[in-house]
């Protein structure tokens, strides 16, 4: 097969680069969004084109072969995937991203002699093990295959610390000597620090660490790039690493949080734990004919989507209601949290799928001025973007969170499953004012039932 | 490319990442989320370059094991995202035919 010429190699590499930065500012507008990701998979698919005329390579049916495998399995899923677990496979992506670049990089250890390429082959190793560890941790809580709770046990600061120390001596060797040996170890302890970098980050915070294992990702292809001297991984790895910080920040900037105080707040002793205990003040529940009638004789009523409205696929459930209660005359939006649910944005990609009319989605600054005005204010499985712990409790791990001001509304309904805290493990004071009712249930049941009373009245 | 040049290349490429995404709203904070993850999934073309010159078993089949879960993340990223930036538009297309119809019915 004929190897493409080195300066065409390079102009197709430049093509790809360009694409792929004109995707990420289509992706920054609804309007350009889509067209910025096809013009993204195009920069891709010219680049892997190119690689396979540019390098004089063996192996073609095999690796074409791994190719075919490889979107075998994650174009399905990916197609397929439920909207309330578009994260967890986003996290998915992103670690075997991270796992690849990392195998890339032990497998060229034996390449070169050059210190430099050995220190960017010893990056590469521990931040893409990091990554790939880290997003299955991740994965694994928001899928809840473990507890979705921070996990934290005394000496993990000194655990994480000798794993840190033990990593950087083997590095400092590998990057003397090259032993292979060594990288294999320094891969494994990459995999036990990316576990424990995200083993105590409480549940509400994991959006906030995919975006920074997203970052991290972008890094380590970065540094492949560099080992393997290919200035379109180099170019493609920083751009994702530079706006990943970006959008990190951006994100915990939304939550009122620091991306510090999140990664080592359980470090330094129970920031996001809060606690397990139920409490045992009385509260009000409620049927779900008392909340039909609150609703159906209501004039404006603003519904506030959490994640409990995801989990229990009730979306379609809270459009129809929404529509019920409008037909009735009574004025309905919905009320849409940044950080709500588990990515921030799920809630408006979820309604968009049960098509409520945009119109209807209002953003918090909007809404808030609107709650004092309000007659109920109905929570769906939500509970820590409505808790004033946010504004009050400067002691509250969720201080300083800009919350949806249900409080001040005249009614508040809450369909919750249970007592419990919500993802952050903070008890909510609201649940026990006297303007709040309770009704117990999965989301989409509660409102299934809400709506036929409704209907009913 | 020397040294020298993939510096140039890499500070550059920073800057353009911290510029391009500056004014995002959070509505999109998800997708472009996503579509990064997408393109970082370009590491395919390191593992094909990889597994494309292994002659030893052993690293053949780790290159091509690399290969796969590139592919899964460039391919699977894009699919993705995708299906997340439909959900928005058919919510536009939506909302524009129903004041298409409002305005057809005055």
């Amino acid at each position: 097969m004929s190897v493409l010429d080195p300066a065409w190699t390079s102009l197709l590499y430049l093509a790809a680069a360009v694409c792929f930065i004109l995707a990420l500012r289509g992706l920054s507008s609804p309007r350009t969004a889509r067209r910025g990701n096809l013009v993204g998979a195009l920069g891709a698919l010219i680049a892997v084109v190119t690689v396979f005329m540019s390098v004089r390579m063996g192996n073609i049916p095999l690796i074409l072969g791994a190719i075919t495998a490889g979107s075998a399995v994650a174009a399905p899923v990916a197609r397929r995937v439920k909207m309330t677990q578009m994260p967890q496979l986003v996290a998915l992506f992103n670690g075997v991203g991270g796992g690849a670049a990392a195998l890339v990089a032990l497998l060229e250890l034996g390449h070169t002699d050059s210190p430099w390429v050995r220190l960017a082959i010893v990056f590469t190793l521990l931040v893409g093990a990091v990554s790939f560890a880290g997003s299955a941790v991740t994965f694994a809580k928001l899928q809840e295959l473990m507890t979705t709770r921070p996990v934290v046990f005394p000496g993990l600061p000194v655990v994480m610390a000798v794993v840190l120390l033990a990593a950087v001596v083997c590095a400092v060797f590998v990057v003397e000597a090259g032993s292979p040996a060594l990288a294999g170890l320094l891969l494994l302890l990459g995999l036990v620090a990316g576990a424990l970098l995200v083993l105590p980050v409480g549940g509400a915070d994991v959006p906030i660490v995919i975006s920074l294992l997203n970052a991290f990702t972008g890094l380590a292809v970065a540094a492949s790039g560099v080992v393997l001297g290919n200035v379109l991984l180099v170019v493609a790895g920083t751009l994702v690493g530079a706006s990943g910080t970006i959008l990190t920040r951006a994100m915990a900037a939304a939550m009122g949080r620091s991306v510090a105080g999140i990664l080592f707040g359980a470090f330094r002793g129970g920031s996001t734990a809060g606690s397990t205990a139920v409490s045992e003040r009385p509260v009000r529940s409620s049927s779900p004919e008392d909340v039909a009638v609150l609703l159906g004789y209501a004039q404006r009523v603003i519904i506030v989507p959490g994640y409990g409205l995801a989990v229990a696929q009730g979306q379609h459930t809270a459009a129809e209601l929404a529509q019920a209660l409008q037909a009735r005359g009574v004025d309905v939006d919905f009320a849409i949290h940044p950080v709500a649910g588990r990515m921030p944005g799920h809630m408006n990609v979820l309604l968009a799928e049960a098509n409520v009319p945009y119109e209807s989605l209002k953003e918090m600054g909007d809404i808030n001025p609107e709650f004092k005005t309000t007659d109920v204010a109905l929570v769906v499985g939500a509970n820590d973007v409505v808790n004033p712990a946010a504004k009050t409790s400067s002691g509250s791990p969720i201080y300083g969170m800009p919350i949806l001001e249900v409080a001040q509304a005249r009614q508040v309904v809450f369909l919750k499953r249970s007592m419990r805290p919500g993802f952050a493990g903070i008890e909510n004071d609201l649940l026990y004012e006297p303007q709040t009712s309770l009704l117990f249930g999965d989301a989409k049941d509660s409102l299934a039932q809400v709506l036929g009373a409704v209907k009913a009245l | 490319m020397d040294g020298m040049a993939l510096l140039t290349v890499t500070v550059l490429a920073v800057f353009v990442g911290f510029e391009v995404v500056s004014k995002v709203s959070s509505t999109l904070h998800t997708p472009l989320m996503s579509g990064a993850n997408a393109i970082h999934g370009i590491i395919l073309v390191g593992a094909i370059i990889v597994a494309g010159q292994a002659t030893e078993p052993l690293v053949l089949a780790v290159a091509l094991l690399a290969v796969v879960l590139a592919t899964a993340n460039l391919v699977g990223g894009f699919v993705v995202t995708d299906r997340m930036l439909h959900m928005f538009h058919a919510r536009k297309d939506v909302a524009r035919t129903g004041a298409a119809q409002k305005a057809d019915g005055k």
